[in-house]
């Protein structure tokens, strides 16, 4: 990897981070705007001795890193909108076998095949309820190309321990966009892996957690005793039809989410202290809402910019702290109203909210977020 | 703050997405930050396809191209579908095929296309040629960083002939400019 300043893409700088996080397997299906991390895979992992596998399908790309993390590789696929549609079962069966997993999804225009080529953010509820079932998400949002390569290294993190799959959601606009970049070196960055069993192999119950919830795992195939399925399961990881196992399993599968938010939220805000008017927004967005803001500044505006950077689990407990002061927030997003859901489920009535909306597959411009703004005022 | 904005447009296969990365490139190589985006049909060749540079000496926010200073175009459909918008002291750079009007803006007209292919017999550098006479045309980069840009951009064998399309483009701006 070079290390002076370097024009990057941002599907370049998420295969630069998931190698340095220790990522040893990539299964995938290239598709359109997310091909290139798959082609830079090929060319990379086999060079720190990874393994990169071209699957059949999006479905299989899915169980075939599932496969590789429980033996113990740090693993990962990417996808676009109709392959993330696909993944959905398996992501299911990731989150209640508690599979440490990346997955990428540089998304596009859609439903369907939509627009192969262009942005869109239509994901935002599916990387949320996509797969069935109550099961807890990550999903992070980077809106540069440098925040790329620092997130992807957090969704291993993530991942590995909390023992989950993360979702790395992308939009077309920050994957295939370069620009300048200056990477950390390799010995500044923290790399998580996953907590290995303490008792001895025929002691170990790979889904008896800690106190923390997440239970220590050991690699399959090392001799320790293990069993893995998609059914609710005990701590031997055994199938049960019991109410009280099923109960206590998927309870904790959220809880073990819930009860350290604190750890995993994050988000970016700029000159939200005097602001009467706050741009959400995610992703390639957030590049518009900056330069809206600094307009809208320039004319004495007091308008500020609020940035989940997971965009699950969202950053409710510090919004409704801005909606105490805030008069109104603008909720700008590549879809026709997918996060000013959650955006007005937290605000309720405190704050006036005001969408900007795009789907005809550009990105949303600085001045249709400044003309929404402009007409509150 | 100094900033500019670029387009360059063209049929999908003329190398001008490369272009772009290289321009950008070159902007770094000059000290400067540079943002590239692209956008291009579904189709591997044909259709309309641009490239956006932006290069400032302060952060860039917002990627695209909003206030065009440069706009270069190759075909006469990416003219029609990406020519507009230009600022009115920006400079528009076009080849010979292109009939290109404007009121508002000063218009190069340049034999590119027919420089890479007859004159220097390889289609395949209509790309360099261009950003040759783009860069003599606004000092947008430097012409050392240019080369640089290009060299480490291009593939190995290619390096005599790509500086050769570099220096013809180059020149074909000098005089354009007198």
């Amino acid at each position: 990897m070079k290390r002076k300043a370097q024009l990057m893409q941002g599907n370049e700088a998420c295969v630069e981070g998931a190698i340095a996080a220790g990522m040893r397997f990539f299964a995938g299906y290239p598709i359109t705007p997310s091909t290139e991390i798959a082609e830079i895979s090929a060319e990379k992992l086999p060079c720190v001795g990874g393994k990169f596998i071209q699957m059949e399908d999006e479905i299989a790309s899915m169980a075939a890193i599932i496969g590789a993390s429980l033996t113990g590789l740090k693993s990962m696929t990417a996808t676009s909108g109709p392959g993330f549609s696909l993944k959905q079962e398996n992501l299911g069966y990731a989150s209640i076998s508690e599979v440490p997993c990346v997955v990428v999804n540089v998304q596009r225009g859609g439903p369907s095949t939509g627009l192969p080529t262009s942005p869109a953010q239509g994901e935002i509820m599916q990387a949320r309820w996509g797969t069935h079932g109550d099961h807890p998400v990550i999903a992070l949002t980077p809106s540069s190309v440098k925040e790329t390569f620092e997130l992807t290294i957090r969704a291993f993190n993530l991942a590995e321990k909390y023992r989950m799959p993360v979702i790395l959601l992308m939009d077309e606009v920050i994957g295939h966009m370069r620009e300048r970049v200056e990477l950390p070196e390799i010995s500044e960055l923290e790399i998580a892996n996953r907590k290995r069993p303490g008792v001895s192999k025929d002691a170990y119950k790979p889904y008896k957690a800690d106190e923390d919830l997440i239970p220590p795992m050991a690699n399959f195939g090392e001799g320790y005793r293990y069993h893995v399925t998609g059914l609710v399961h005990d701590e031997t990881g055994f199938p049960s039809n019991s109410s009280s196992v099923a109960d206590k399993l998927v309870r904790r599968l959220m809880d073990k989410i819930e009860t350290h938010k604190d750890d995993i939220i994050q988000w970016e805000e700029q000159n939200t202290e005097d602001a009467d008017i706050v741009i959400v927004s995610i992703g390639g967005v957030s590049r518009a809402s900056d330069t809206a803001m600094k307009m809208l500044r320039a004319k004495g505006l007091k308008v500020g910019t609020f940035r989940p950077i997971t965009v699950w689990p969202f950053p409710e407990k510090r919004l409704q702290e801005l909606a105490e002061r805030v008069k109104t927030f603008v909720v700008a997003e590549m879809n026709l109203g997918q996060m000013v859901l959650e955006v007005e489920r937290i605000i309720k009535d405190k704050a006036e909210i005001k969408r900007v909306n795009k789907v005809n597959g550009e990105a949303v411009y600085p001045e249709e977020i400044t003309a929404v703004i402009e007409e509150v005022l | 703050m100094d900033k500019h904005e670029i387009r360059l447009s063209g049929s999908g296969g003329q190398g001008l997405i490369l272009a772009g990365i290289i321009l950008a490139e070159a902007a770094i190589i000059d000290g400067k930050n540079a943002v590239q985006t692209q956008s291009y049909g579904p189709e591997a060749r044909g259709g309309a396809s641009k490239a956006e540079v932006i290069i400032s000496t302060e952060k860039i926010d917002f990627p695209k191209v909003r206030n065009c200073d440069i706009f270069l175009s190759l075909t006469q459909k990416s003219f029609d579908q990406y020519g507009k918008g230009i600022k009115e002291d920006g400079i528009i750079i076009v080849d010979h095929i292109v009939n290109s009007q404007s009121a508002n803006n000063k218009i190069y007209s340049v034999p590119i296309i027919d420089t890479a292919v007859n004159v220097i017999g390889k289609p395949m550098v209509v790309n360099i040629v261009a950003l040759g006479v783009l860069v003599a045309l606004t000092q947008i980069v430097s012409k050392e960083a240019l080369e640089e840009a290009v060299l480490d951009r291009v593939p190995k064998g290619t390096e005599e002939l790509n500086k050769k399309a570099l220096e013809m483009g180059y020149a074909m701006g000098e005089n354009a400019k007198k």
